[in-house]
């Protein structure tokens, strides 16, 4: 049994909504997708503000270890979340940040989105950063069909937020299409490194 | 007269428990044992509806000679076994029996917590100012100035005034009786029981071997003269100014209110929950 | 239903929750605290759907004392907390366990003594679930590692309880109570519920606490013409109060036979390719999680590497344990705490190493760590 495990962390303030797009997205991935998902948080005493952290493990096989080993996706909403949680990234994994907020890249397979600007100025509400990055994330894992996060979002949003939370989808997902990852370098570090 | 008692020592009292009680020749828990079994008797109430649950000192002991469904708790917790019991069985009439410290020292958060959520409850307080079966330490009720076995001095704190403090936590009967009073005692426990809501019933009581005794109070009778001195009614007390209440006990119903029901309440809410889902 | 429709992605708490809704479970009594709140908060949703009761209480002796009650008039009763308010519960725990009352009780344990570190993993409450309450007493004490233990071990929680008229008390933590996970809950009909045993003879015959061969007394329910007494202190076969040595005796001893009796179904574990391992870890809650996962890296390596994990903490389950400890040359018992559990298995242990992982800096232990230490050892 190879194992295919596939991790995804997300980082941002609280408030931001990190941590509802990371169950939005292990509710696609088990319910919607039929993968084993696992989704973990980490987070302080505070409400708002103050670093949050989310990870999804998405995997074929029944998951042993519920968070994240090594990221094979890393989502940044602001350069302290980044600088934070950057550790355990795998050599070979892919780097998403808002380009709102981060400026300083740890890493040159890194793709930058502006998702608070899009949020703010093509939706019309900043609040839906999140998931203006959830459909990025969706897509660039190319582990998700966009109906099936599409549902996940549907069934997560109250009912008069709906079609605003899809707008921000679509609008993540089409960001995201725009990128061409083949021109993202290799990792020069190698498989080896990588920890059990 | 003597076949009443009889008839009410037979169908109240249990018959495979082992008599004589724990309590101390001339302890007022009988008197409110009596009282208590006359007024559920007055009511007519089902023994197999009405549970009596105690918490921990002399009062704890009482529910053992009864035979309802008796529960004998942990100290101060009576209340939150008949919370859990009343939530489970409406139907059931739930009793509490308590003492001065069992009630507001100790179980002071849950006293002051039943009687602001409502619940269907009867609580009945016999305050005899003093931790007796432990041997006579000071109490939430033991008066400034009083010798306890931990205040050998004299004590230095101040007492709660039971009635009143349930008043103000928010329960639907309040009232105050001594065991002197005792036909007053018996309708004031009936009225508590019949009355939908949290009641109270405080019941001043003498202790005198551990508290009359270290006070110079004399035998049980001279106690209880002092209450039929001391007494003075609701009514009565509305007429007289702060100086004149010194030291007085009131008596008779303190507070009568209706508020709404927490377990129509809680159906209310089910309702409405069954709807949603 | 389809069969998407019954997958479901849920946090541990609430698998919890729905476990216990499977159990029969219609009364709630609680006070929040992280990181157990959400039990609370989705019993508050749930139970008046379902026709129960739910009721925050003023603190978490108050809400022993409400869950007692109400067990005793009959219905299926949980609270949920973390480390501190289980010791607040402790008393009243007590007096469950004297008076043979049915309840589950739910300890989402955190880090250090007093209020620690609220929102981080440990399991620093092991010897607190068996020894917290005062005096000599048996428990059952069961620990859950994923969201389907959650709701699988919440039911056979309550089953035990109700057979052995005992409190269970379940050990989560906070990787386990807050990791979300697809999982399918089995369809109500495939679950079996256990119902506490009810008295059989007429009122007038009933003896509250009389022993039998299963050293489980039959319940009656308050209120349903049984009238008898109920009582924290040592009591005869009545339910009166006694100090008569020959009584107290029998009641003492047929408390613990009545666990002993059911050694055989109450002490729960799990293998994970334990034939041929020469080592093996032994492990519990979320950690028996990164467990599994190193075992399978160090088989990768050559490492004959096996995994014994324990569901049942308490009665520790020596039976299942000592073929572990007689089969591999040493074993590893990671923990999130200084060595709680380790030491039960050096208590038992006649044979074999015993190495330990004790982490208590509130972070969890990765399958790095047991993997090192397993090609270590």
């Amino acid at each position: 049994m190879k194992d295919d495990r596939y991790e995804i962390r997300f980082g941002g303030s609280g408030g931001q909504g990190i941590i509802l797009a990371a169950v939005i997205l292990a509710e696609a991935a088990g319910v919607y997708e039929g993968y084993y998902a696992c989704q973990t948080q980490s987070y302080g005493p505070e409400a708002r503000g103050g670093r949050s952290k989310a990870e999804v493990v998405i995997s074929r096989n029944e998951i042993d270890y519920p968070k994240v080993i090594q990221m094979d996706l890393f989502l940044a909403m602001n350069q302290a979340a980044l600088d934070a949680y950057f550790f355990d990234f795998k050599p070979n994994g892919l780097l998403v940040v808002d380009s709102t907020f981060v400026k300083q890249l740890p890493s040159s397979r890194a793709i930058s989105i502006p998702f608070t600007r899009i949020a703010r100025d093509d939706i019309g509400k900043e609040l839906v950063a999140n998931i203006v990055a959830l459909g990025a994330v969706g897509l660039l894992s190319r582990k998700f069909s966009s109906d099936n996060l599409e549902k996940a979002v549907i069934a997560r949003v109250p009912q008069q937020f709906r079609d605003i939370n899809v707008q921000a989808l679509h609008a993540g997902m089409k960001a995201a299409s725009e990128v061409d990852l083949a021109y993202l370098p290799r990792s020069v570090t190698t498989d080896e490194e990588k920890e059990v | 007269m003597p076949e009443k008692v009889e008839r009410l020592r037979h169908d109240y009292l249990r018959h495979d428990k082992k008599f004589p009680h724990v309590w101390c020749p001339g302890c007022g828990n009988g008197i409110v044992l009596g009282a208590l079994i006359r007024a559920i008797d007055s009511l007519k109430l089902e023994k197999d509806e009405l549970v009596l649950a105690s918490g921990i000192g002399c009062a704890g002991r009482m529910p053992v000679y009864v035979d309802f469904n008796t529960l004998h708790t942990t100290h101060g917790r009576a209340l939150t076994f008949a919370t859990g019991i009343k939530l489970a069985n409406p139907s059931l009439n739930v009793l509490t029996v308590m003492g001065d410290g069992d009630a507001t020292a100790i179980g002071g958060n849950h006293f002051i917590h039943a009687a602001r959520r409502n619940l269907d409850l009867t609580a009945i307080i016999i305050n005899n100012q003093i931790y007796g079966m432990t041997g006579g330490q000071y109490s939430p009720t033991t008066p400034y100035g009083s010798k306890a076995a931990t205040a050998a001095y004299g004590h230095i704190e101040h007492a709660f005034s039971i009635a009143e403090l349930a008043v103000t936590a928010g329960a639907s009967f309040v009232a105050r009786g001594t065991v002197y009073h005792v036909p007053l005692l018996d309708k004031l426990i009936a009225q508590g029981i019949s009355k939908k809501g949290f009641s109270v019933i405080e019941i001043i009581s003498n202790c005198h071997i551990q508290y009359g005794r270290r006070n110079k109070m004399g035998d049980p009778v001279t106690m209880m003269q002092g209450f039929k001195d001391r007494a003075v009614t609701v009514e009565k007390a509305a007429t007289l100014s702060a100086e004149e209440l010194h030291d007085r006990i009131t008596i008779g119903v303190l507070t009568d209110v209706d508020k709404p029901n927490y377990t129509e309440e809680l159906q209310k809410i089910r309702d409405i929950a069954k709807d949603k889902s | 239903m389809t069969e998407q429709a019954t997958r479901q992605v849920l946090q541990g708490n609430e698998a919890i929750v729905e476990g216990a809704l499977a159990a029969g479970c219609r009364f709630f009594a609680g006070y929040p605290i992280t990181p157990a709140s959400e039990i609370a908060e989705l019993m508050s949703l749930r139970l008046p759907a379902a026709g129960g009761t739910f009721i925050q209480m003023e603190d978490e002796i108050a809400s022993m004392g409400a869950v007692i009650g109400a067990s005793l008039a009959g219905v299926k009763s949980l609270t949920a907390t973390s480390g501190p308010g289980f010791s607040l519960m402790q008393e009243n725990l007590g007096y469950a366990c004297v008076a043979e009352v049915p309840c589950v009780v739910v300890n989402v344990m955190r880090a250090g003594p007093s209020t620690g570190l609220p929102t981080s993993p440990a399991q620093g409450d092991v010897m607190q679930a068996r020894w917290g309450t005062h005096g000599d007493h048996p428990i059952i004490v069961l620990s859950v590692s994923t969201v389907s233990d959650c709701f699988d071990i919440t039911v056979h929680a309550f089953n035990l309880s109700e057979k052995y008229r005992v409190p269970v008390i379940i050990l989560s933590d906070e990787v386990v109570s807050h990791t979300r996970e697809a999982v399918f809950l089995p369809a109500p009909e495939k679950i079996e519920v256990v119902e506490r045993i009810r008295p059989s003879v007429p009122p007038e015959w009933y003896i509250p606490y009389e022993d039998n061969s299963r050293g489980v007394p039959a319940m009656a329910v308050l209120g349903d013409g049984y009238r008898h007494h109920v009582t924290g202190l040592i009591h005869d076969n009545k339910g009166f109060p006694t100090d008569r040595p020959e009584e107290v005796n029998a009641f003492q001893r047929r408390q613990f036979r009545k666990i002993t009796n059911g050694f055989y179904e109450i002490q729960m574990t799990k293998s994970f390719m334990m034939e041929d391992a020469e080592v093996a870890v032994i492990a519990y809650g979320s950690v028996s999680r990164s467990a599994l996962h190193a075992i399978k890296a160090a088989r990768e390596k050559g490492v004959k590497a096996g995994l014994l994990q324990l569901i049942t903490l308490f009665p520790f389950p020596k039976r299942n344990v000592d073929p572990v400890l007689r089969q591999c040359r040493a074993v590893l018992v990671p923990e999130m705490n200084m060595g709680q559990i380790s030491r039960e298995v050096k208590r038992v242990n006649l044979s074999s190493k015993v190495v330990t992982i004790n982490r208590v800096d509130g972070q969890f232990i990765t399958p790095t760590e047991i993997y090192n230490k397993l090609l270590s050892m």
